[in-house]
């Protein structure tokens, strides 16, 4: 196995709550990897740890061969993560392809001279933000809504819209939080057949999904949190027959 | 058909339409100046303050950072001038080096303020910089000892006018017949200035910068989720809007030939921040509109108000300055009340406030 994320024992307390207690799991490149758990389980703080917006306290990562030092959201972004959020939060008041453009900013680089002199360098790089920002609205489906204010999408488009956000940072790892969260049946199978593509063209996924259905049909590997300790990680199908996972949903042993 | 695409399907009558308000950008010194030299100076005072306000817009109309200090900047701006190009120390450079030292200084400012209170937000940065403005004004009012260097509240005078070799900004001169006076050069170049400072603005929103700026107003933790330096993109809007404001300082303390700490209270701040809102924040147009509009307006009033109560009463009843500032209460309520989002709301805000 070839690992993108390795992820040592990470921990974070919240005053006396342990929301993360020496979670260690690795993704390899290219996989779909599901993160399950029953609510309060530590899959958000999870990837809030990962994603630079709490500080772990203890443990480390790995990612992309080199150590992860999380230190601030932006560089997490930059050394090739990045995210969506649970409840959705898109640049509302700007349209879908300003949402997507701004998606662009961690890998270009023009300054204010740049802004204000407009010299070749700078318009051929915004006409290239330009470009890839249509053609990412293009694969999320979303040409024709490219100029409409994000905040007036349907619920799904927007979902799919700050896929395309995330997508636009050039990420190795595209972390999901409860994308499915919300949606109805064919909204749901118009987004699983989009990860599918993402991950055909390269791009390593990390699920967090309450929709069991889902996660068992799309991720190579599923990790189960409980109280904030990782319980089982391994195939859908081991997944659904262990014991310990079935008592963390059931809250009791199946008699 | 909205205007742009009028003009897109039309450039022949965009062009005329820029040509017409050329000329009549071109001629309107002449105009004023018939009815009064006074005029000329109260339009100059007016595209100063246009100034700061566009230099404000990008605090408070991009980024979204709420600047109660603003005034500072143009203090800092003004000061530097007067310093370097008075009696006040007998040093007298040129303004084309002052008016860039004036504009670093105020950026350095600008950083300044802005590296402590990035982590602040709405209500608490504004107070912070509330008190800033404060502090430099304090400033300018006591730092006359031990060391004289503002001379106090009186104030730095013998301030020196532009000047390229002979030719001065502060008296008049004959060309092509016609009697250039010392307003009226300064006109000239403050329409220079604000053009190129619209043009900056204009370039800035529409550029990546400009975009992560918006981000950030719309929604901080998406912004940074996004690889945006948050801190340093602020920082950003921070320099480039005090320098705006110092080199605005800078024309200001020129042309007045006299400045004191009086001239940068917080009521100024507040006078600047009124602009923008009114106008439209975020919108550039709209910004220009309410500044022009918060500069003029008063000195109309002023030059009516009492001619007014005079042929009305017989004698002057009300204090022109009362009638002003009542005036003004009502205005800004009456556009709170109606149009919220400003006289020529940004696209953006009118959404805001009207889509939920």
């Amino acid at each position: 196995m070839n690992p993108l994320l390795e992820v040592q024992s990470v921990g974070k307390s919240f005053g006396g709550v342990e929301a993360l207690c020496d979670v260690s799991l690795t993704i390899a490149r290219g996989e779909i990897y599901g993160l399950i758990g029953p609510n309060g389980a530590g899959k958000t703080t999870f990837f809030n740890v990962l994603s630079g917006v709490y500080r772990a306290d203890r443990g480390s990562f790995r990612f992309n061969d080199a150590p992860l030092n999380v230190r601030a959201p932006h560089e997490v972004a930059a050394a090739g993560i990045a995210r969506t959020f649970q409840n959705i939060r898109l640049f509302g008041n700007m349209s879908a392809l300003e949402n997507v453009m701004v998606g662009r900013h961690v890998r270009t680089g023009a300054g204010i001279f740049g802004a204000v002199l407009r010299n070749a360098a700078t318009r051929a790089e915004e006409r290239a933000i330009h470009e890839r920002a249509w053609a990412l609205l293009e694969y999320v489906g979303l040409t024709a809504r490219g100029n409409d204010i994000a905040h007036s999408l349907p619920y799904g488009d927007q979902r799919r819209l700050e896929i395309a956000r995330a997508l636009a940072t050039d990420p190795l790892l595209l972390a999901l939080d409860e994308p499915a969260a919300g949606m109805n049946a064919t909204e749901t199978a118009t987004l699983r057949s989009l990860l599918e593509r993402i991950r055909a063209d390269g791009t390593t996924i990390l699920l967090i999904e309450h929709d069991m259905k889902l996660v068992m049909g799309l991720c190579d590997r599923v990790a189960v949190l409980d109280y904030g300790r990782r319980i089982a990680e391994g195939a859908p199908a081991a997944i659904r027959e262990d014991a310990a996972v079935i008592e963390a949903y059931l809250g009791g042993t199946l008699a | 058909m909205n205007l742009t695409d009028k003009f897109k399907a039309n450039p022949a009558l965009l062009w005329s339409g820029v040509a017409l308000i050329a000329c009549a950008l071109a001629v309107l010194p002449f105009v004023l100046a018939m009815a009064g030299t006074t005029w000329v100076r109260v339009t100059n005072l007016a595209i100063l303050f246009t100034l700061l306000a566009l230099g404000l817009n990008i605090v408070v109309g991009f980024a979204g950072l709420l600047d109660l200090g603003y005034i500072a900047f143009y203090g800092v701006g003004a000061y530097t001038y007067a310093l370097l190009a008075s009696p006040q120390f007998n040093i007298h450079l040129p303004f084309w080096i002052i008016l860039p030292i004036g504009a670093l200084a105020a950026c350095v400012f600008g950083v300044l303020l802005g590296a402590p209170t990035l982590k602040l937000r709405g209500d608490y940065l504004a107070i912070v910089t509330l008190g800033f403005g404060e502090i430099v004004r304090i400033f300018f009012n006591n730092l006359s000892q031990p060391v004289n260097i503002t001379n106090g509240p009186q104030g730095i005078s013998r301030i020196d006018p532009f000047s390229i070799g002979g030719f001065s900004f502060n008296q008049s001169d004959i060309i092509f017949g016609l009697n250039f006076s010392g307003p009226v050069k300064y006109y000239y170049l403050l329409l220079l200035v604000l053009i190129m400072v619209i043009v900056i603005n204009l370039r800035l929103e529409d550029s990546r910068i400009g975009r992560a700026w918006q981000a950030i107003r719309e929604d901080e933790v998406a912004a940074q989720a996004m690889g945006i330096n948050t801190t340093r993109v602020k920082l950003l809007a921070f320099a480039m809007g005090a320098s705006f404001g110092g080199v605005a300082g800078g024309m200001f303390a020129a042309i007045q030939g006299f400045i004191s700490p009086e001239s940068f209270v917080l009521v100024e701040s507040v006078m600047v921040l009124s602009m923008v809102v009114l106008g439209g924040m975020g919108n550039i147009w709209g910004v220009i509109v309410g500044a022009l509009l918060l500069s003029f307006v008063p000195e109309l009033l002023r030059h009516t108000v009492e001619p007014l109560q005079r042929s009305l009463f017989g004698r002057s009843l009300i204090d022109p300055e009362v009638v002003r500032m009542l005036l003004f209460g009502l205005a800004l309520m009456l556009m709170m009340l109606f149009r919220p989002a400003g006289l020529w709301p940004s696209k953006v805000r009118k959404r805001e406030l009207t889509e939920e």
